[in-house]
């Protein structure tokens, strides 16, 4: 590769960074000091072989920095022989990079569809009244309104960064405008503490059943509380065995699609092509969504367990978690469990004396939603733009590096622990004949205690909301969303719904994720309809033209329906929205562009948002 | 003494034929084919825009978009492969819409002016762009657009990539405002012809574009001025210098173009050359897509080395 380099170089501070993470350079090429003796240029496929480390590059340079410089970015380039505009248009790519410079501490205040319920306009107003307009340089900090943060179970939210030799990386919750004023002007806040589950302690838990009755941080506790009895129990079965109790377990994947995860595994393991590769999608970004978070900040290493099962079931011998940036409390809590697992020889070369080699790397993103995207995930590991792929081929052939490879969402993965236990067929009697076994449910918005509820599938919206204590303040019911902003709204005569795949299909939803955000009769429909739109059009990837330009005229006629100002007449407005969500639909590569536009209509054909019985325009 | 015998080349392998229902016809295409090839088999006329004869489908576009039995959803003709069996209907309703929905994306937020097939498109699937609003006036920070952020709209015009041409070199121009973003340019850079690398896609959504690192002028970047963009190109975004200032001054007229096929004199390769002339004027060079060594790539000397040719301008 003819690599031209931009005429630019790193800081003392910058190639540190980056030489800490990557190792020091090898040849006067890489950016060494030129050797006495002769030429060492290190090129060929060794050399570009390296690109699946740019990611991680950029975070270690960022995370010193607060931003990529030329110089930086050039010596990552130099680093790693990847073109400067190729570490250009990644870098780009990502909402939590900076090819700018900007104040080393930035607050991300999170404005999403929860943390709004819960009055985080109110917060940005006051901090722009404050402190001046999102980006306003204050001293060494900035602060920006971010999409969601995952918290929503302890709106509102924020995030923030801090880079320097020390860098922070913290999420506050239950935050107040004077809270977020004084982190803006330089207090540290408070380190967070992990959530305990509404139903914490409560018995019959299969995948809540230790948060908050262990010590995340030791492995001990989790194995005196029956961890690693799954992964012995499948070293028993033996690798077909695990994928027979998957199958006859009907484990449906948890991440949105609901895709048969026994198929999936079987699919791979059949492959003759090596080596497979296991990806743990760990990206949550659904907005609504944070039952993953849960998991891993609570019960690292049944995540752990769980996808060395996965590999033992279906040949991998490397595992990723592709976990989303916003997490830095379940980053620190799995980087703790993996290097402990890694020391007992729960991972490694030969997994408790069974010759097993496994090992896994934790890849953080960087504030990608579509990373999310089971196809997207492969070139935001690989060390390219996180543009989905088409398909077929299908990620069980050719995935990560070409090769076959299972990506399945935490919540799917720890599943597999009371499988392997129980037994498939115990674990398909719990729940309904095609939705099978215990369901994460994220309740947040006007509930009395949002949360992460456990139920088994086929429990109905009435239940779950009960459990969650029901509508905050005993106010009417006006709509409950159900999958987040990919998903759709659902009325109060909704409410005996039973939550399962099939059900929900019937009545034209999807359970998604697991996102029930319930709203009263305060909430600003067109409001958080604009919310939604905006969400899709800021983390639509632009590849195709349906979502990239789709999400757009969406928003613009959400935003002329809001205002009143129509072009034509209001059915106009809404046949338009319809045209719009239908080519999203129909001819998008990916499930981001896809379902760009489902709670939109959805709340269009059940909410009468725009017309004359809705609330257009403001609240009453 | 006997005469030479050659060794005979070995038999082809036999390949595969896929049959198919298109449009309710059954056609028969070598395995491995794309439904695009089986369409054009049928004489089936399907729109595209970022497909490229000489390139991998990016699929980027959607225009060709088809319905097949059985999916969920549309799939794209020029990159999906043919299985047996397969039933495809071409102009169904949903076919229509999105294929309307697409011309119309495109031409309310780019400038179609100088892309051929755009018209025809927008008349055959009654697109009717205007009703999106008048075009937003120009964003001149688009090239430094932050990912996962931007204003909130209020609707009342349509917004688009449009931003001022970018003439930061003699041998050609940047005209993003026509950009469809269709990703040929980016891999007829890199990796599937020149292997040079300059430009990329930077940024996100809908503020993705394509860009230099940083932005950079193209002196500064990467480029070697093969111009293997410019031929690619599909709708005017990349241009010769000599046509910009043509077309700025309301000169530029095909009708009055010859295209004269040459072999181009720098070096032994012998690369096919076509000079397109205007009033005794080379205004603007490519190479034939279906030649055997150019695919219509060439170097800089080809693309961009005529200027002694071109009489000097008088006095």
């Amino acid at each position: 590769m003819d690599l031209r380099l931009l005429d630019a170089e790193p800081t003392t501070d910058e190639r540190a960074a980056i030489d800490a993470f990557l190792g020091p350079p090898v040849s006067a090429w890489a950016g060494a000091d030129a050797v006495e003796d002769g030429h060492s240029a290190h090129g060929g496929h060794a050399a570009r072989a390296q690109r699946h480390q740019l990611l991680p590059a950029l975070h270690a340079v960022h995370e010193r920095n607060g931003w990529l410089s030329p110089g930086a970015l050039n010596y990552v380039a130099r680093r790693l022989t990847i073109p400067p505009a190729d570490v250009y248009g990644v870098a780009t790519f990502y909402a939590l990079f900076s090819v700018e410079p900007r104040p080393r501490r930035v607050l991300h205040v999170c404005n999403d569809l929860a943390c709004r319920c819960a009055g985080s306009d109110r917060l940005i107003a006051e901090l722009t009244e404050e402190v001046g307009p999102p980006g306003t340089e204050a001293g060494s900090a900035t602060w920006h309104a971010s999409p969601c943060l995952g918290q929503c179970d302890r709106a509102p939210a924020a995030f923030l960064v801090e880079s320097g030799e020390n860098p922070v990386e913290r999420e506050l919750t239950g935050v107040d405008a004077d809270g977020l004023i004084e982190v803006v002007r330089g207090a540290t806040p408070a380190a967070p503490r992990s959530a305990t589950p509404p139903q914490s302690g409560a018995s019959g838990l299969r995948l809540l059943g230790r948060i908050g009755a262990i010590d995340p941080e030791s492995l001990d506790d989790y194995r005196a509380h029956g961890g690693y009895a799954a992964l012995r129990r499948a070293f028993d079965l033996g690798p077909e065995g695990v994928i027979r109790e998957v199958l006859d377990s009907k484990l449906m994947g948890r991440g949105g699609a609901a895709f048969p995860t026994g198929r999936k595994w079987d699919a791979v393991a059949r492959q003759p092509r090596r080596p497979h590769y296991l990806i743990c999608n760990a990206d949550e970004s659904e907005p609504g969504t944070f039952k993953d978070r849960v998991i891993m900040e609570g019960d690292p290493f049944s995540l752990i367990e769980a996808m060395t099962i996965a590999a033992y079931a279906t040949g991998c011998e490397r595992g990723y978690i592709y976990l989303r940036g916003e997490y830095p409390l379940a980053q620190r809590r799995l980087e703790n469990a993996l290097e402990q697992a890694r020391r007992r020889d729960f991972l490694g070369d030969d997994i408790l004396g069974h010759g097993f080699r496994f090992d896994i790397e934790l890849r953080k993103g960087a504030g990608a939603y579509i990373c999310g995207e089971e196809t997207a995930i492969f070139g935001s590991i690989e060390g390219y733009r996180g543009e989905p792929r088409n398909k077929p081929p299908f990620p069980v052939e050719r995935g990560l590096f070409g090769r076959p490879t299972v990506v399945n969402n935490v919540e799917t993965l720890v599943n597999v622990l009371p499988i392997v236990l129980e037994g498939g067929l115990a674990f398909a009697s719990i729940g309904t004949e095609r939705s099978t076994g215990p369901k994460l449910f994220c309740v947040s918005g006007a509930v009395s205690r949002p949360g992460t509820y456990e139920v088994p599938f086929g429990a109905t919206l009435r239940e779950l909301l009960d459990l969650a204590g029901g509508v905050a303040g005993a106010r009417p019911l006006r709509a409950i969303l159900l999958g987040g902003a990919a998903g759709s709204f659902v009325t109060p005569d909704d409410i005996d719904l039973k939550l399962t795949f099939e059900d929900a299909r019937e009545v034209g939803t999807t359970l998604g994720s697991g996102v029930v955000l319930v709203l009263d009769d305060t909430a600003d429909l067109p409001e958080l309809l604009m919310t939604i739109a905006g969400f899709m059009r800021d983390e639509s990837c632009g590849q195709c033209v349906p979502c990239r330009v789709g999400t757009v005229r969406q928003e613009e006629a959400l935003a002329r329906l809001s205002s009143g100002r129509t072009r034509g007449t209001v059915q106009d407005e809404l046949n338009l929205i319809g045209e719009i969500g239908q080519a999203m639909r129909d001819a998008s590569i990916c499930g981001l562009g896809q379902t760009a536009s489902s709670a939109v209509e959805s709340a269009i054909a059940r909410l009468d948002v725009f017309t004359s019985h809705g609330n257009g325009g403001s609240p009453s | 003494m006997n005469p030479i015998e050659l060794p005979m080349s070995p038999p082809e392998p036999a390949v595969r034929q896929v049959t198919l229902t298109v449009d309710d016809q059954a056609v028969e295409v070598p395995e491995g084919s794309t439904i695009l090839e089986a369409c054009r088999k049928l004489g089936i006329d399907t729109p595209t825009l970022c497909y490229g004869e000489t390139l991998m489908p990016a699929n980027a576009c959607r225009i060709c978009v088809v319905e097949l039995e059985g999916a969920r959803t549309l799939v794209p003709a020029c990159s999906r492969r043919v299985e047996p069996d397969m039933v495809i209907r071409t102009d169904s309703e949903r076919v229509r819409l999105s294929r309307k929905m697409v011309i119309e994306f495109l031409a309310s937020s780019v400038d179609l002016s100088i892309t051929p097939p755009a018209q025809e498109y927008l008349e055959r699937y009654d697109g009717e762009p205007e009703r999106y609003g008048p075009p937003a006036p120009p964003d001149p920070h688009r090239d430094h657009r932050h990912a996962g952020h931007h204003e909130r709209p209020d609707g009342q015009s349509a917004a688009t990539v449009h931003v001022p041409p970018k003439l930061d070199n003699d041998l050609y121009v940047r005209d993003y405002s026509k950009c469809i973003l269709c990703y040929k340019c980016v891999d007829a850079c890199g990796e599937q012809y020149q292997n040079t690398f300059a430009i990329t896609v930077a940024g996100r959504g809908f503020d993705a574009r394509i860009s230099t690192e940083y932005a950079n002028p193209l002196p500064d970047s990467a480029c070697v001025y093969c111009g293997n963009c410019i031929a690619v190109c599909p709708t005017g975004a990349l241009m010769f210098h000599s046509e910009f200032d043509l077309r700025e001054a309301a000169e530029w007229d095909e009708s009055r173009q010859t295209r004269t096929d040459t072999i181009c004199p720098y070096c032994g390769v012998g690369c096919n050359l076509t000079l397109h002339v205007q009033d005794n004027q080379i205004v603007k060079v490519s190479s034939p897509a279906d030649h055997d060594i150019t695919r219509g790539n060439l170097c800089i000397k080809g693309r961009f080395g005529f200027q002694h040719v071109n009489p000097k301008p008088g006095p």
